[in-house]
């Protein structure tokens, strides 16, 4: 490789990168959430995908989840780097536990007649997608499950007239009697 | 309700500021007035316990602050207003973050009902300083302003320290509430720092240790961080095991430079002896340092062949830039302290003799070798004389970025910590004057030495006048070759000599510009005049700009060129037979 010209050892790096879902959970105040992100943006992590939710609302505590890619080294920082802010209690890697559920809700617009719409009923019908609004040429389904399956049903709907849909992002929880 | 009028602690939150800072045992402050801090102005004005010093410049304000911090130990304050003064303190924030400095800095903010309105010296401080901070916080209710002021001192204080920032919106400041003195639960719950290293890891790395055939001790501005037992601790260690230790720029000071083990500093413009044993140790034990790509060079050529120990108190340090085999996480004098004792009852110390006879060769190297001339001053034998003529004296020395940085750090001895404040992380030029500034305040009577350069300088020169105003002889020591020196070393070496704007067309006349400001201004050209004027500039009781003509295109070595490993390091003497005189080909005339 060229080195070009620079103060700084410019390397390119080749490990493989690891998607891992994240669980942190920190103190609900002003600017919580800003912190998190700009720590993923400063740094030049990656979010896959993002959910935040106050879950404790007496002792001011929300749950974040975040789904991110990176190498083994880069996931270890990521963590790291999230345990250190002020107002974060715990970091938990769901991926390494091994011993989590993540979950996603879609809502999933459809509009078409005929056939389509019968097939798109059908499909939804397979997938436990439930319909929460309908017009005569037109369904919404709600659709919970992991990522991939959802990405599977949105898949299925395109040809079907699949119009917008809206996701929540990942929240994830360990098995067991256990709490993080 | 009518007995709160009598309640001590029912204050204004611009008393509850001025009161925070007394219970911390603050004395002295940097700041700036500006429309938002008025109110805390005015407290200021009606109290003696805590000290204002005017800066000239909000930015002066912080590294005033940090250089206090760095020189004491205590926590720096600085005290600015909304807006500009916000915007301002940007850049010594980001500096304490990176080198790891206590900075509580308190801001002014536009009154509450107007936030976000772009009112008149208004900015998003709280965002803007976010990623420069360690924690900071906005107070909308004068009720949390006591904890928030506590919980402060405290984040910047602990764990590793860092800057933290405080904005008051100004009716916050005028609105009556209740005050408390510091107490535990001021702190998130959330924020905990581990202090304890643990025992199977200590045990792992004595172990390490005691079979060390090729060892290092590489240690860092955390073991000054830790405090002075870390540093007696650290002695001891080199002491009691034999080995050599190196430090990065940050720890200078930590071990004295005048001890057998000493390797001299490592890393870009480390010494040979430093950075090869770096590379060819078999065990490392890094202590409160941080790998930087300053110190490491190419890193997957760093140290290959050793088993890494990294005592560290902030977990991120861990395996971000180098895999280390035994990380221990917590404060560096207890890791040390438990370190010591299960050497002490376990081991012994390892033979060695084979591994010093090694460093001994690449000593006699001699990388930090440069040519004096009778004619003309160079820049390290400046550095050398003034550090003769402080010898002995209770000295300390900041500097400002750049080459004189790095000539002061290979050719000035340090022999206790505290002593030497620079700005490593950040590379901040301009840091070295206002620093002086604030080392000279919290040290009124000792020897306060910026070592500078002719640009760096001039980013915060305005500064000498609040030197002047408090009575502060602090000395800039210029190191005058009318150039970015390190900017033109990298344009000779990597950019085929085009000098593009590294050369300083207009210089002011130094000596003419400390008299202006009410200073001393000595100049001095020939190395015979050296000694003297520095004995001169030494016994003058006000504050000197020294401008010192050197040698201008005399470069930093021995340097590890970039993308390179330690073992490829550029000496003087190779560095003058090819690379740089190639590099000057074509150059600018001498001046």
């Amino acid at each position: 490789m060229n080195q070009p010209a620079s103060a700084y050892f410019i390397e390119e790096r080749h490990d493989p990168n690891e998607t891992h879902t994240l669980s942190v959970l920190v103190q609900n105040e002003p600017g919580v959430l800003a912190r998190v992100i700009g720590l993923f943006s400063g740094r030049g992590y990656n979010i896959e995908s993002l959910t935040v939710s106050e879950t404790e609302s007496q002792k001011h505590l929300s749950r974040i989840t975040i789904v991110t890619t990176g190498t083994p080294m880069v996931i270890e920082q990521i963590k790291h780097q999230l345990d250190r802010m002020i107002p974060v209690y715990r970091v938990v890697d769901m991926t390494q536990t091994k011993r989590s559920i993540e979950r996603e809700l879609a809502m999933v617009k459809v509009r078409g007649q005929g056939e389509h719409r019968v097939e798109a009923l059908r499909l939804a019908d397979a997938f436990r997608a439930r319909v929460i609004d309908a017009t005569t040429e037109s369904f919404v389904f709600e659709i919970t499950g992991n990522t991939d399956k959802i990405n599977q049903f949105i898949d299925l709907m395109r040809p079907l007239g699949l119009v917008e849909v809206s996701r929540t992002g990942v929240a994830a929880i360990g098995r067991g009697p256990e709490g993080m | 309700m009518s007995d709160k009028s009598h309640d001590p602690n029912q204050m204004t939150g611009a008393a509850m500021i001025v009161r925070a800072l007394i219970d911390h045992g603050v004395t002295d402050i940097f700041g700036y007035p500006g429309g938002a801090v008025l109110p805390i102005y005015d407290e200021i004005f009606q109290q003696s316990e805590v000290q204002h010093i005017l800066v000239r410049h909000e930015q002066g304000a912080g590294h005033a602050a940090e250089g206090y911090a760095r020189s004491t130990g205590k926590p720096g304050v600085a005290l600015v207003t909304s807006g500009p003064g916000a915007t301002n303190m940007v850049t010594p924030l980001t500096d304490a973050l990176m080198d790891s400095i206590p900075l509580v800095c308190i801001s002014g903010q536009v009154p509450t009902h107007l936030i976000g309105n772009d009112a008149f010296q208004e900015c998003d401080t709280v965002g803007i300083t976010r990623p420069c901070t360690k924690h900071n916080w906005l107070v909308r209710d004068v009720n949390d302003l006591a904890k928030v002021l506590h919980e402060a001192f405290y984040v910047a204080t602990t764990g590793r320290p860092g800057p933290v920032l405080v904005d008051v919106p100004k009716d916050v400041q005028f609105a009556t509430g209740t005050y408390h003195p510091p107490r535990k639960s001021d702190v998130h719950r959330s924020y905990a720092p581990r202090v304890k290293g643990d025992a199977t890891q200590i045990r792992k790395a004595v172990s390490l240790l005691a079979n060390a055939k090729r060892p290092v001790i590489y240690s860092g501005g955390g073991v000054i961080n830790s405090g002075p037992e870390a540093t007696k601790l650290l002695r001891e260690l080199v002491e009691v095991t034999g080995f050599p230790i190196t430090s990065t720029l940050m720890g200078l000071g930590a071990y004295p430079a005048s001890g057998k083990s000493w390797l001299g500093m490592l890393g870009m413009h480390g010494t040979y002896e430093a950075n090869m044993t770096m590379h060819d140790c078999d065990v490392m034990l890094c202590v409160g340092a941080r790998f930087d790509d300053r110190i490491t060079g190419r890193v997957d050529a760093f140290s290959p062949n050793s088993k890494k120990i990294h005592i560290d108190i902030d977990p991120s340090s861990i395996n971000k830039n180098i895999r280390v085999d035994v990380p221990i996480i917590g404060d560096c004098g207890n890791i040390l302290g438990d370190i010591l004792q299960v050497f002490k009852a376990e081991a012994k110390k390892p033979d060695i003799k084979a591994w010093w006879q090694q460093i001994a060769q690449w000593r006699a190297r001699n990388s930090l070798y440069y040519k004096k001339s009778n004619d003309i001053i160079l820049p390290q034998h400046a550095i050398q004389s003034l550090f003769e003529a402080t010898r002995g004296r209770d000295t300390y020395i900041t500097t400002e970025v750049g080459q004189h940085q790095m000539w002061a750090a290979q050719f000035f001895g340090f022999e206790e910590p505290h002593r030497w404040m620079t700005s490593g992380g950040l590379g901040t030029m301009g840091y070295g004057l206002p620093a002086a500034v604030g080392v000279q305040v919290a040290h009124p009577d000792s020897l306060v030495i910026d070592i500078a350069g002719d640009a760096s300088v001039q980013m915060t020169m305005q500064e000498m006048s609040t030197a002047v105003q408090y009575e502060l002889p602090i000395k800039i020591f210029i190191l005058n070759n009318q150039y970015m020196g390190m900017v033109r070393q990298w344009q000779q070496l990597l950019h085929g000599n085009r000098l593009s704007h590294s050369y300083s067309e207009a210089l002011p006349d130094f000596v003419k510009l400390a008299e202006a400001y009410g200073g001393v201004g000595i100049q001095v050209h020939k190395p015979g005049d050296l000694d003297g004027a520095i004995q001169e500039m030494i016994s003058v009781k006000r504050p000197v700009l020294f401008d010192c003509r050197v040698a201008a295109l005399e470069n930093c070595f021995p340097m590890i060129p970039s993308g390179k490993a330690h073992n490829e390091m550029l000496l003087p003497e190779q560095a003058n037979d090819e690379a740089t005189a190639k590099a000057f080909a074509g150059g600018k005339a001498l001046v």
